[in-house]
Parts: C-alpha cells; structure tokens; sequence
C-alpha cells in the first residue's frame, strides 16, 4: 500500500471536548461530579422544566478563558449565546445551549513535538463553551433506553482544529498536548476513560495537490491517545484502499473498536441535519473586557512550554529531562521546590528522574503520595555535594531508609546508619595497605603495568569502608601507598 | 411564497407535529402568509444596522460557582411519562 499512500493526502480536523472541573453545572447550581447515583445531581434548569431560567457560572467561562490564553487565541469581546435545536432523550430541553457564531475563542494554536524532531503549530479554529447532555444507557434494560441526567448541563469546551493535521501521530501529539495543557491549568482532569476529555475526528483523503477535500468522514469514540492514533491510521488507510478501488467515500459517523483496532459505520449523514441555530433569548450577551482577560491571565500558573524553555535554558537541563519533568505539572512544582532549596539542578532532576520515579513506579503510587518532601531530597543533594555522604551512600541508602522515616532530618538518619563518608586520612591508608597486602599478586601486575587494577583496590577499600571512604581521597591515598 | 408538499413534511418532522391532510392546505397558506410578511420586512435597506437581539441591554447576568442542593431524585422522576427508581426510561434509541 506504500506507493497508494503516498499518492494521497490526507486532511484531519479534530474536535476535543473537555468537561470543565467547575463545582456546578454550566446554567444552574447543581453539582457537577462524575460518578454519583443516577438522576442525584439534577435540576428544573436542566430537565427542561418550563418557567426557568438558565443563568451562567462566571467560573466556566475564567476557566475556558485561561485555555484560549494558554493557546495564544483571540477572545471574543461579546459573545451571543446560541440554542442549537435538535431532538433527543438525552437533552430534555430540546436544544443545546452553545456559542455559534461568536465562540469565546478564535485562532490560535498548540505546539507539537514530532517523534523525528519536527516541531508543528496546530491551528486552532475556534474554541467555544457549551453544556453537556446526559447519558444514555442501552444495555440496563431489554426494551428501554435509561437516562441518567447529571451529566446534562455540565460545562463543555469545545477545542476545535483547523484541517491541517496530517497523521495519526500529530494528532496523537496534538491531543497528548491539549490534555497536559488542561491538566496545568486545573480546567480539566484529562480523563479519556470516563470521558471527560473527548476526541472526534473530521477525516478525508485527496489526491496529492488536489484542489478540493475528499468526502469527510467523522470518526468518534476514540477514548485514549493511542486509540486517537490507530482510528485515524485505520480510517485513513480504509478510505485510501475505497478510493484506489473506485468505491466513492460516503459521508457518515464512524466508531472505532479498540480491541479489532477497526472503525465501524454507525450512521450516514444522508441530509445534514438542520439545527436551526437562533441566539439564546435567555441569556443575556457575554462581555469580555480586556481587565477580564488580563485578571486571569495574572491568575495563570506557569504552562509547560514555559517551563520547558526555562528548564533547558536557566538550568541547563538537557531536552530529554526537560521534557518529562514538564510532562506534568505535579512534577515540575516538585521539581521547582527542590530547587528552592539547592542551586544543584542537574542533580535535582536526577533525583526526581532516577530515585523518585523508580520509587513512585515500583510501589505503583503518584508524586502527590510520595511522604518525602522536596526538602529533604534537596537535603540529600547537599549531603553528597559536601562531600557527607558519597553518591551510592545517597540514593541506596539514605533515599530509601528516608522514604522509610518521612519525619526524621537526612543528616541525623545518615549519621545513624553510620554512613557519614569517613575522609580522614589515616582511615583510608589503614585500609588501603590492608588491601594492597592480601593481593600481592594483583600488586605486581600493578606495578608491571595493570594500571586497570586500581579500580580493583579502589572497590575493596570502598567495600571494606562501607561505603564511608572518600572515593577521591581513597583513589589518592592508593595510589601514595602504591608508590606513585 | 409557495410552500411545498416536501416542506411541510420537513417542517412537521423538525417541529414533531402530525397533520391530517385536509389541515396541510391550510397550514400551507397560513405559512406562506407568514413567510410573505417577513419578504415584505426583507425589502427594507439594513445595510449596516446592526440586528437588534435582545430588547433589554443588560450582559453578564453571571453567578458564583457555588452548589446549591439538587431536586430530590423521586421528585424528578415523579413526572416522567415512564421511569424506574433510579432512571428515565425511553423507548429504545439504539439498534445493538
């Protein structure tokens, strides 16, 4: 199929919608929390009761304004709400109140990071606010569809790209990107599983050049990154291979099977389904000043990006480092505590990356579970930097009897475990003679030219110490007593 | 303006509304009347009027994200054409 992809271009678009992590719900007050008892958090607002009245939470829109700031978006100084009508159990009222032609948002764009180094801006086309509908359950019962309706009227915001996505990969990327971004901002938790953070894509293919896009197809349930990446390299494939045999692309929604790996017609799009988009009588205009956006712009923690550039540049960390530490934000304000208290950064993000995360991995628990503060690792780092404790001493055995004691300071619980480098001379040329004594043999070789042996002598005067010698005082002293 | 057969029909489907037949000659001219109105307003030079959406000029009626309580479950069921003790039952929307 090499030389038939190659001949084809192909256009995605995505959409992602993320649930917003504000306490209520987007036009009333009842709570917004994923996974209470059916039917629990619902209102007369919601179920479409007649009389009432939505009113909006100016938290949603501070949240949906911080992700069109962090995307380098236009915001919209006046925004109408707009119903978007269409008929569904899900959605009581009969429409779906949204932003239509005014989105809080427009252009922008995120930044990826392609596997072969390229670096990529997305555009965005919009970004606009909008409420959820409730859930459908199908399989409960044999004869009914069930509806539980806390999830309706809930805050959406809906994230959507230009078509210049290209593969699988960029929009994995793309998708990765938006979520770490959510996650910093604290608008979203990111969760593809319980579907608080989904993706649709818009696919078609061309021919190479060509002047108009092929049929689109729209492909959803996608509910991981990877999964975002297969469905998009199936589909494409699928529609190439339907072009090369002559079979016209219909338009219609596609879901993926993520355990056939294979995207399956749902439904076809024979008339596009008419909306009848009509401003929201019910809510008065939006109006976004420049104080608004700017207040909540100075409310924005650090964003990733940022962070990434600051890491690399101001503390010399290598791109790889900086890379993970940022990967999210728990560990970049772990990481930027340690240095609160040490200037060794590079040491720092060793810590974080080596003895840390190997702790976190092996004992399955997050950074926020972790009993050691960042102190104490920087506590650590000072130790081997004064020459204390040696740098084996440190993360074999301090980290780990530390993370036993949460509560006891790194010097004391060093000097107990009697693992305070011993650097005092005498010491070290005690042991070292005692070394060169039981390995005459080695001694010789030495002499004739072995010089690879010190490491020999260095490991036994190491061991003998228990770990307390000096390696850079004990290197010397061996090689004073061996007569050089 | 002629309002077609095939419009009613889209209309009605849009609007969840059934019509006798002998009704659909009569909604056809009562709409055609309406819509006629509205060419007639159409003929009136807007260029550069902005459209007036809302009568009053009041904006951001917003409110502070604080949790008020939620309706009573068996309350919100209470009204539903069918329900069980936890959910709304509709007719089935989806063939498996």
């Amino acid at each position: 199929m090499g030389t038939a992809a190659e001949k084809y271009e192909v256009v995605i678009g995505l959409e992602i919608h993320t649930q917003l992590l504000t306490n209520t719900k987007a036009f009333s007050s009842d709570e917004a929390e994923y996974g209470a008892m059916p039917n629990t958090n619902i209102s007369v607002v919601n179920l479409g009761y007649p009389g009432t009245l939505p009113r909006h939470n100016k938290e949603a829109i501070n949240m949906a304004l911080k992700v069109g700031i962090a995307c380098g978006c236009d915001i919209t100084p006046y925004c109408l709400y707009a119903r978007k009508n269409y008929f569904y159990a899900d959605l009581p009222k009969g429409y779906q109140i949204t932003q239509d032609k005014t989105p809080l948002c427009e252009n922008g764009f995120v930044a990826i990071k392609k596997e072969n180094g390229e670096e990529k801006n997305i555009e965005l086309t919009r970004i606009h606010l909008e409420e959820d509908s409730g859930k459908s359950i199908h399989d409960m019962d044999m004869y009914h569809s069930l509806i539980d309706y806390n999830r309706a009227g809930t805050t959406l915001i809906e994230i959507v790209t230009e078509p210049v996505i290209k593969t699988g990969e960029e929009a994995g990327l793309f998708v990765s990107e938006v979520r770490k971004l959510v996650r910093y901002l604290d608008v979203c938790d990111g969760n593809m599983e319980e579907g608080s953070l989904r993706c649709d894509a818009n696919i078609s293919v061309m021919l190479r050049g060509a002047k108009e896009f092929g049929t689109k197809v729209e492909v959803k349930n996608m509910n991981s990154i990877s999964n975002v990446r297969k469905a998009i390299e199936y589909e494409t494939a699928r529609q190439i291979e339907s072009v090369e045999a002559n079979i016209p692309v219909v338009q219609e929604t596609r879901s993926f099977d993520a355990v056939k790996g294979e995207t399956f017609s749902m439904r076809a799009k024979e008339v596009a389904t008419d909306y009848r988009y009509f401003p929201e009588p019910d809510l008065p205009p939006l109006v976004v000043s420049q104080e608004w956006i700017e207040e909540t712009r100075n409310a924005m923690p650090k964003l990733p990006g940022e962070l990434y550039k600051e890491f690399t540049t101001a503390y010399g960390l290598s791109y790889y480092d900086a890379q993970v530490i940022t990967e999210n934000k728990e560990t970049a304000q772990y990481y930027l505590q340690i240095l609160e208290h040490t200037t060794n950064y590079k040491a720092a993000a060793n810590y974080l990356m080596g003895a840390v995360r190997g702790y976190l991995n092996r004992n399955a628990i997050e950074l926020s579970d972790f009993a050691l503060e960042p102190l104490q690792i920087a506590e650590i780092i000072r130790l081997i930097d004064e020459g204390v404790i040696s740098n084996a001493i440190g993360e074999q055995t301090l980290f780990p009897a530390l993370v036993e004691n949460p509560s006891r300071k790194a010097k004391e619980l060093a000097e107990e475990l009697n693992v305070i480098q011993n650097s005092d001379d005498d010491f070290i040329i005690d042991l070292a003679q005692q070394v060169l004594a039981d390995f005459p043999d080695k001694v010789d070789a030495y002499k004739n030219g072995k010089k690879g042996l010190l490491g020999l002598f260095m490991g036994e005067v190491m061991k003998r110490s228990g770990g307390k010698a000096d390696p850079q005082i004990a290197t010397k002293v061996l090689k004073e007593v061996l007569g050089e | 303006m002629e309002i077609t057969d095939q419009k009613i029909k889209e209309l009605s489907h849009l609007a969840k509304l059934s019509f006798k037949s002998e009704d659909k000659d009569k909604i056809k001219s009562e709409l055609g009347q309406i819509l006629n109105f509205c060419e007639k307003l159409n003929e009136l030079d807007t260029e550069g009027v902005e459209p007036l959406v809302y009568m009053s000029d009041r904006t951001n009626h917003l409110r502070p994200d604080v949790v008020k309580p939620s309706l009573n479950k068996s309350d919100a069921l209470k009204n539903a054409p069918d329900a069980d003790s936890d959910y709304f039952r509709v007719p089935k929307v989806i063939k498996k």
